[in-house]
């Protein structure tokens, strides 16, 4: 299988000389979807961010498709985030759009700006945002603010604008944290299964083990900048568990 | 009862610190404020005697002033409607040179180089009162109402650019993250993560500038700069006191017609 992204040498230090990421090598395949665990402030959230390059990378090389983006700028790195979706933990939504609009975001690197702006989108993409709003089950919420929706179907029109974009990889950053158990589970078979039927790899930052063990088909798990685990789920054991978060009595 | 215990020994380890500071800088300032005042008082003679004295003149100013006299209306309704053109160019053209200018400005959306000049101009078009600028401007396009709207636009970039600004700098990064990472061009990202964040506050905005247009304007004319500031002033001139009246009165009912406007208008953006 064909890798989509390989990252080799990855290091982010916000602060000179205190790095968040310890060289970080990590490779995905054309599908499946991986989850990253590991507990807050291990660099979960900017390893994900440095592949679409919201946050810059100190050192290391991103290879996506052929292309090294860990230096480009400008055009050349817009024209690489029109191929990467991104979910977020709390949506980001813009809440004054509608959720059409929202939606039609996810095309904003395809149109000129003037053409934006009048709302002029060729054809076949508003036919493909009905589409998305059938499969996620808001049809009836074209037109409705974003602002008048609920956690979950905010985090359901987040996916369906990252989807947008035909994205080749997605990238999910805590896409369930905000979220109620039974809609956390809803928003991870949709990810799960979008990935599936696009043939795109899927990552996700998650924080619930037990939701990572059940949609996962490899989990990676993180601990102070390094990747400790990374196999099956089957294959994580609770000692695995232990070097992850530290300590033992929460397992109980 | 363990609590019971440890109350008193937590309180007395606590003595001596007061939950509310006051510095003594605060308390000198206050000092030095007082004191001034004072002494600028004294500085441009006023006194008790000077001031009844003046309320006295200006019982018989007002005595003169009535009844208001409408004689020379058609005089007043040209007036008005040259400061109403006025208001209305300058606030259009104003807000839309302000637009780029803020969003040049933002430093939570430009890198230095662009927000230190456009926050430059900002400052150079609040720096003087829109009177001065006027003057100015007669001196550069001669007398009338050109002089008067170049005056106002200056005030009005002055005032809403800055505004604006402020609006853009306060929105969520959120939302402007989500739109980039989606590969929009900065124009894209203005108008789909931006603006939607800003537009009920710009209307706001807009509207407050239209109103307060609307008194500059009559103001400028004092210097010669179009509107019915000329009439007001030839008015006061010529002791016409009760035609002044019917102006301030007429200029009174346009800008609190302007507030009703400006509230219809916040109505239909729902803001």
């Amino acid at each position: 299988m064909a890798a989509v992204l390989n990252i080799r040498g990855l290091t982010k230090a916000y602060k000179p000389g205190m790095p968040v990421l310890k060289g970080i090598d990590l490779d995905f395949d054309e599908r499946g979807l991986t989850a990253i665990i590991g507990s807050s402030g291990t660099g979960k959230s900017t390893l994900i961010r440095i592949i679409n390059r919201l946050v810059n990378p100190t050192e290391g090389s991103i290879l996506f498709k052929g292309v090294e983006l860990s230096r480009i700028e400008g055009r050349q790195l817009r024209e690489v985030r029109r191929r990467i979706g991104m979910v977020f933990q709390e949506y980001n939504l813009v809440e004054r759009l509608s959720v059409m609009e929202n939606l039609l975001t996810g095309r904003l690197g395809y149109v000129s700006a003037l053409d934006a702006w009048r709302r002029k989108f060729p054809e076949e993409d508003v036919t493909h945002a009905y589409e998305l709003l059938d499969i996620i089950g808001l049809s009836d919420f074209a037109h409705q603010r974003a602002d008048s929706l609920s956690g979950g179907q905010r985090q359901r029109v987040g996916i369906a604008r990252a989807l947008m974009q035909r994205p080749e990889i997605l990238l999910a950053d805590e896409p369930t944290s905000s979220l109620d158990p039974k809609t956390s589970v809803e928003i991870m078979e949709l990810l799960k299964s979008q990935g599936v039927t696009n043939g795109i790899p899927v990552v996700v930052n998650i924080h619930d083990v037990e939701l990572a063990r059940r949609f996962a088909d490899r989990i990676v798990g993180m601990t102070g900048g390094r990747v400790v685990f990374d196999g099956p789920p089957a294959q994580l054991t609770d000692d695995h568990l232990k070097m992850i978060y530290g300590g033992e009595g929460w397992l109980q | 009862m363990s609590g019971a215990r440890l109350g008193p020994t937590a309180r007395g380890k606590r003595s001596g610190i007061r939950p509310f500071h006051s510095s003594w800088q605060a308390k000198l300032l206050a000092i030095v404020v007082a004191a001034y005042a004072v002494y600028a008082l004294g500085q441009l003679e006023f006194s008790a005697e000077r001031f009844v004295k003046g309320l006295d003149n200006g019982a018989r100013f007002l005595a003169r002033m009535f009844p208001p006299s409408y004689r020379n209306g058609d005089q007043i309704v040209t007036g008005f409607v040259e400061s109403m053109q006025i208001a209305v160019l300058a606030t259009f053209f104003g807000v839309m040179l302000s637009l780029p200018i803020a969003v040049l400005g933002a430093r939570n959306l430009m890198p230095a180089w662009a927000t230190w000049p456009a926050r430059l101009i900002v400052t150079l078009c609040r720096a003087f009162n829109p009177v001065i600028v006027a003057i100015v401007f007669i001196k550069a396009v001669g007398f009338g109402a050109l002089a008067g709207v170049l005056a106002l636009i200056v005030a009005s970039v002055g005032f809403v650019g800055k505004l604006f600004m402020e609006a853009i700098e306060e929105i969520s990064m959120k939302q402007i993250e989500a739109v980039r990472a989606t590969g929009a061009p900065f124009l894209s990202v203005v108008t789909y993560g931006v603006l939607p964040q800003v537009i009920g506050r710009l209307v706001g905005f807009c509207t407050y500038q239209l109103d307060a247009n609307l008194r500059n304007s009559t103001m400028v004319g004092i210097v010669g700069a179009g509107g019915i500031g000329a009439a007001l002033f030839a008015g006061f001139q010529r002791f016409e006191y009760d035609f002044v009246l019917a102006i301030l009165i007429t200029i009174i009912a346009v800008v609190l017609l302007g507030e009703f406007a400006s509230n219809y208008v916040k109505r239909i953006f729902h803001v």
